[in-house]
């Protein structure tokens, strides 16, 4: 936060307060994100509680598929970079590079999407559904819940290609940038969280 | 002015190479985390500590190269904030697990 506002009144110009605001939008959307991580962490809970409680149905091991689950992680961890590199060249003011990265970024994340829709259906597919045991009811949850975040994150960018077609690189714009990358890097800390204690410990 | 203005959250020094590197480290972990599980080199014991060793050292990554979060006062509530969110984090999942794996023994 910018302390230098408030101590010296001097410099407490109308620009100045305009700075400030984008500052406590961002911190204040930050907030936001550590509740969904409290939310989040409710639902690892549960997991770790009854994820073993399989009621002699399919576990883990017989459902998991790695090699699948790692391209599912490329594909999250790539469009995160790609946010990245966009977010860069929009501080350079290159409008066009911004669309394309965004583009690239929607792209890769409906790749994550549609792997893990494909992974559903199948497991529904095969009896192994939501309703099938404690096991799957917390899975499809937690993992569903983490895909729906994807999902409005999609459409969130969508929306921002929208803008800045329409409008080019404004201050409002690159402000609600700001906001989305946080919530795209977000997203795949928690997708961290979901392979390594979902799937992997689930395997060992 | 929008230039610093957007910039809050990385104190101006976002670079690609932050990116690269981070891209990198994310990818090692990743492999490690997935190749401890694949190989089934490893005693479960092992296995499981390794992939909570691996899971919090990537998370540290993203937050630092992709987050840009670290000790500047520019990040300092978003920083108090992360904390106080992780304190949470420990009391709900950890207290959650105590509780529930030690059931049997304190119905007893």
């Amino acid at each position: 936060m910018n302390t230098n506002v408030s101590q010296n009144a001097s410099v407490h110009t109308a620009d100045a307060e305009h700075h400030d605001h984008g500052e406590i939008r961002t911190f204040g959307f930050w907030i936001y994100l550590m509740s969904d991580l409290v939310l989040f962490s409710v639902l690892f809970a549960t997991y770790a509680v009854i994820g073993f409680n399989s009621a002699g149905g399919p576990t883990g091991k017989d459902l998991f598929d790695l090699p699948y689950l790692f391209v599912e992680t490329m594909f999250l961890l790539v469009s995160s970079v790609a946010f990245g590199l966009t977010m860069i060249a929009m501080h350079n003011g290159k409008q066009k590079q911004v669309i394309i990265g965004l583009i690239i970024t929607a792209l890769l994340g409906l790749g994550f999407i549609g792997m893990e829709i494909n992974e559903f259906v199948n497991m529904i597919h095969d009896g192994a559904g939501p309703d099938r045991s404690g096991f799957l009811s917390a899975f499809f949850t937690l993992v569903g819940t983490h895909g729906a975040h994807v999902t409005f994150g999609i459409i969130w960018i969508a929306t921002m290609i929208g803008q800045i077609a329409k409008s080019g690189i404004t201050e409002g714009i690159s402000s609600r940038m700001m906001r989305l990358s946080l919530f795209w890097h977000f997203l795949d800390i928690v997708w961290i969280g979901v392979f390594s204690f979902v799937y992997l410990m689930h395997v060992i | 002015m929008s230039q610093s203005h957007s910039e809050e959250m990385g104190a101006g020094k976002i670079t690609t190479k932050a990116y690269v590197t981070g891209f990198i480290l994310a990818l090692l972990l990743t492999i490690v985390s997935f190749g401890m599980v694949m190989s089934h080199a490893f005693s479960r014991t092992t296995a499981m500590a390794g992939l909570f060793v691996a899971a919090f050292a990537q998370m540290v990554v993203h937050l630092h190269y992709f987050l840009h979060l670290d000790k500047s006062s520019a990040q300092r509530w978003n920083v108090i904030a992360l904390l106080f969110t992780a304190l949470l984090l420990f009391i709900f999942v950890g207290g959650t697990l105590w509780v529930m794996y030690t059931l049997n023994s304190r119905m007893m």
